[in-house]
């Protein structure tokens, strides 16, 4: 019998290592997975990079594994909110590394990680600062940057209901990068809010297939 | 010469927005523009985080933190809306389905170049989110700015000094001045405040 689901969130993060790339979930506070910060701050791994689309907000999540020092580099769109203190006052004392990608690039490129694409030219960024000393390209008139693929050893998201084969749903627009940081690591972990019977899930409606997924936990 | 208040601005770009068109507001003044809209048309609204169908902030007590905003803020679904991940969002941005957004700037050139996501100074932590996605792949891209800095200063020059988010890609600026076109043979003036004329415009 498959079961993806293991029991705690201590167990779900055990063997991430130091030094690894981790694609974190959520838009802001929606889709982030708190539980799992919390388990991976308590886990202990440090230089990690870290890909999300904020820099943390506030003290809990993300937030919080940047204050335990954990995390070497940021890879995110927009690090700099009303309440991104921690990060703000890490990367003015120099003691993270921050790199700034559109976030269509930034999706895209997880995206291309997943789906076995080499490389992508895209329209984002073109002629401007974020595209400095990369290839470029004009297809039928329109100029393109040449984008590589992020891929990352972990991937931690947050979903609404998994089963133990695990398939997700999401809730509302905390999907964001859910689906697509499942496709583009070595490793995905959801925490999801219930864990149902696997049948209970419409296969119409099911948003990420179980095959993107490695571990469930619920919290 | 008279200005247009911010709720005046919004109410103009409104105007200028048909029955179902698909629209994504940008952060700040262009968030006004959403309680402008004529309730008797439909018009959907797109957020970047996965949202098609926005309706306006829910009733205190109300929130849901897994129902936000590009900024973060709480709202609600209209009846109709749906949701979808990050890929597809920025799929329906930078693929050029989205009929029109309107963005916040810094700065527009004659040319139609676009700068609103950084200013560039040393101390400042750069952070572009969707700027760049919309800017390249809107279908019309409407701008919603102040004429003039807090210094007096033109926002409308030659050739923009903060970086860019995008070039030539402006199709229309909305002032407190002025509803200006961007075109190839130049800006042209469409609407204007009473007691103003196109040589009150100042572009540096």
């Amino acid at each position: 019998m498959v079961s993806k689901v293991v029991a705690s969130a201590a167990e779900a993060v055990a063997d991430i290592k130091d030094g690894a790339t981790i694609l974190v979930g959520g838009f802001g506070m929606a889709g982030m997975p708190a539980r799992l910060m919390d388990a991976l701050i308590e886990q202990g791994a440090r230089d990690l990079t870290i890909v999300s689309n904020n820099a943390g907000n506030g003290d809990t999540g993300l937030a919080a594994l940047l204050k335990a020092k954990r995390v070497k580099k940021i890879i995110c769109s927009f690090p700099r909110q009303a309440d991104s203190y921690v990060f703000d006052a890490l990367y003015r004392a120099g003691e993270i590394a921050l790199e700034v990608v559109p976030q269509g690039n930034l999706v895209e490129r997880m995206r291309a990680a997943g789906a076995g694409i080499g490389a992508f030219y895209t329209p984002t960024g073109h002629g401007t600062l974020l595209a400095e000393g990369k290839e470029s390209r004009t297809i039928d008139g329109r100029n393109y940057v040449l984008e590589y693929p992020i891929r990352a050893d972990v991937a931690i998201i947050k979903a609404f209901k998994a089963d133990r084969w695990g398939n997700l749903i999401y809730r509302k627009t905390a999907r964001n990068f859910g689906p697509v940081m499942a496709m583009a690591a070595s490793c995905t972990i959801a925490q999801v809010d219930e864990v149902v019977d696997l049948g209970a899930l419409d296969p119409e409606s099911v948003v990420t297939p179980g095959i993107f997924v490695h571990r469930v936990v619920k919290a | 010469m008279t200005r247009w208040t911010r709720d005046q601005m919004a109410a103009r770009v409104a105007r200028d927005i048909p029955e179902g068109a698909y629209v994504n507001l940008g952060i700040g003044l262009p968030t006004l523009v959403a309680n402008h809209l004529p309730k008797d048309k439909e018009i959907l609204l797109h957020s970047e985080n996965g949202l098609l169908g926005m309706g306006p902030a829910p009733p205190p007590g109300q929130e849901d933190p897994d129902l936000t905003n590009a900024g973060k803020q709480p709202v609600t679904i209209v009846t109709g809306g749906s949701y979808f991940d990050h890929a597809d969002s920025f799929a329906m941005m930078r693929g050029g389905h989205l009929d029109i957004c309107v963005l916040g700037a810094f700065q527009v050139s004659v040319d139609g170049d676009l700068a609103n996501w950084h200013t560039g100074e040393p101390d400042t932590i750069p952070a572009v989110g969707g700027a760049m996605d919309l800017a390249v792949g809107a279908k019309n891209v409407y701008v919603m700015m102040e004429h003039l800095t807090k210094k007096g200063e033109p926002k409308i020059v030659k050739r923009c000094t903060y970086p860019l988010t995008a070039a030539r890609c402006v199709s229309r600026i909305y002032t407190d001045l002025a509803v200006i076109d961007v075109t190839p043979q130049g800006l042209v003036v469409i609407d204007i405040v009473d007691g103003a004329s196109v040589s009150d415009l100042r572009i540096s």
